[in-house]
């Protein structure tokens, strides 16, 4: 099939393309902030903007796995690095306008909120970890810490998106809609890894089995 | 190479200047008479003007939030969650005819027609500060007179403890009540002597003119000194009452929003600081002040009472 696998040129469109895509909502908010359009309360609705950014790229950058497994689709995965760093850019601005603009570099202001805003005390340390993550996304730091590392500490990608999902749930006042859909969501993608990875563990016990020829 | 020369214009094809000026005037009139026609009557009826005497005793010096800002950004779940929502959504509230019946532990129960509600004392214009409880605020220049002019007209009986208000149940009106967001109708409530406090303002306009329904068309309650939420909208009922009422917030969240909820830098929201806030339009937080500034006048309501315990 022409979708699961395309050739160079395509691809090299199609990062484009995402490329271009991934930075319209900061498009928007540009042009929103040119044209008096970001409200009564620019900061919060930047705040918010870059905040729900963050997370859906990150759901988005965990779709691919389970893309590939479900419909066999091998390209998405050479998306998935930029993908992921998009994540992370939303993320600092998110993380910006809290530092800067909500709290003016007030570090002990910071440090009281990481301790008693439980929202923030999980906001703060998914954003953190997602540093890591971006640091080692070079292939020269993939060759560095070697496939089986960097497998394992991209994982906490995972760990990055539950953090961002319950900061959401908890900083909202009484409307739940967009935290369920982000939770349900999630549920799906981390559901769809657990599913392979038990019929995974099945298949190769299962070869063992055989192997031994004794049922 | 031939060089291109502009064929002159005679003099006689020149639109003079009163008539060019006027074209644009046209214009504009035309781009606003067209506008006009789109809006529902109420937005561009002269009637929508409310006057009002300025009450010195009760304005605040602080720059007044722009008037696109205190109908655009509001926290009126019976139009949407969003900020944006009630200014989008209200449109179909319809504000006349109005009653507001008032009943309980009074001896003079009775039903009021907005009408007449409106003529019981003289409008006044005051300058409050409204306090989120999401930590944002305004300065508001509302339209109303005082909730004890009502009071004192039905005479509260000796078991009148509370006052309830009720706003408007109807999903066909309030989009927002489709969802269970909260439970419907909204309810707040005060204790009496919060009610009658001369600070609490029945509402009725805004901006030298009516209520936009978005800010709780045609009548609600302004209580400056707590919390945005206590402030009732669109109220239909007033009831007396010698039990606590049970508001709306108190049943969303019982841990996060108690009966009182006076502005109060030092006791926090469950979930956030209470400490500061953004003042519409400023880039930088500013501290939130005890009462929300309203200390002088409300404090001694409080004496005695533990504010961290009674949220």
């Amino acid at each position: 099939m022409a979708l699961k696998n395309l050739n160079n040129q395509t691809l090299t469109w199609l990062k484009r393309g995402v490329f271009l895509l991934a930075l319209v909502p900061l498009g928007n908010l540009a042009v929103a902030g040119f044209t008096d359009g970001l409200g009564a309360n620019p900061i919060e609705k930047i705040t918010r903007s870059t905040g729900y950014w963050t997370l859906t790229l990150l759901m988005i950058t965990l779709a691919i796995t389970p893309l590939r497994r479900l419909a066999g689709w091998q390209w998405p995965v050479r998306l998935r690095r930029m993908l992921g760093l998009f994540a992370f850019f939303y993320g600092c601005l998110h993380f910006s306008m809290y530092l800067v603009v909500d709290q003016f570099f007030d570090w002990e202001g910071i440090a009281k909120d990481i301790i008693k805003r439980p929202y923030i005390t999980v906001g703060f340390p998914s954003f953190v970890l997602m540093l890591p993550l971006a640091i080692t996304s070079s292939d020269g730091m993939i060759r560095r810490l070697g496939g089986k590392r960097w497998r394992q500490l991209h994982r906490s990608a995972y760990i990055c998106a539950i953090g961002g999902v319950v900061h959401y749930w908890w900083l909202v006042k009484k409307d739940l809609t967009n935290p369920i859909t982000f939770a349900a969501l999630l549920s799906v993608l981390l559901g769809l890894r657990l599913f392979y990875a038990a019929k995974d563990a099945l298949k190769r016990h299962g070869k063992a089995d055989t192997g031994a020829a004794s049922h | 190479m031939p060089v291109y020369k502009p064929t002159p214009i005679p003099a006689s094809e020149i639109t003079p200047r009163p008539l060019f000026n006027d074209r644009r005037r046209f214009m504009q009139i035309a781009a606003g008479a067209s506008l006009a026609a789109l809006l529902p009557p109420s937005v561009w009826a002269a009637d929508n003007k409310l006057a009002g005497v300025k009450n010195p005793a009760y304005t605040v010096p602080e720059e007044l939030t722009p008037y696109k800002d205190v109908t655009s950004y509001n926290n009126f779940y019976e139009f949407g969650t969003g900020k944006d929502d009630p200014a989008k959504n209200a449109g179909g509230l319809k504000t006349r005819p109005w009653t507001v019946t008032v009943e309980g532990e009074v001896k003079k129960p009775q039903v009021f027609d907005l009408d007449t509600l409106m003529k019981m004392a003289a409008i006044e214009e005051r300058i409050y500060r409204l306090r989120c409880v999401e930590a944002w605020s305004m300065v508001v220049p509302w339209l109303g007179f005082s909730l004890a002019e009502l009071i004192k007209q039905v005479q509260p009986t000796g078991k009148a403890k509370f006052v309830e208000f009720i706003s408007l149940n109807d999903a066909s009106q309030m989009p927002g009540q489709q969802t269970s967001v909260l439970a419907w109708p909204y309810r707040e409530g005060l204790r009496i002597d919060e009610a009658m406090h001369p600070l609490t303002l029945l509402t009725f306009g805004l901006y030298g003119e009516l209520l936009p329904n978005q800010n709780g068309a045609p009548v609600r309650v302004v209580v400056p000194w707590k919390y945005g939420f206590k402030s009732a909208k669109s109220i239909v009922g007033i009831r007396f009452t010698e039990q606590q009422p049970v508001t709306s917030w108190m049943l969303a969240g019982p841990s996060e929003y108690g009966f009182y909820s006076n502005v109060n830098p030092t006791v926090d929201h469950a979930r956030w600081s209470q400490a500061k806030e953004r003042r519409i339009g400023e880039f930088f937080r500013r501290k939130t002040l005890m009462f929300n500034g309203y200390e002088q006048e409300v404090a001694a309501l409080y004496t005695g009472m533990d504010l961290k315990a009674n949220f």
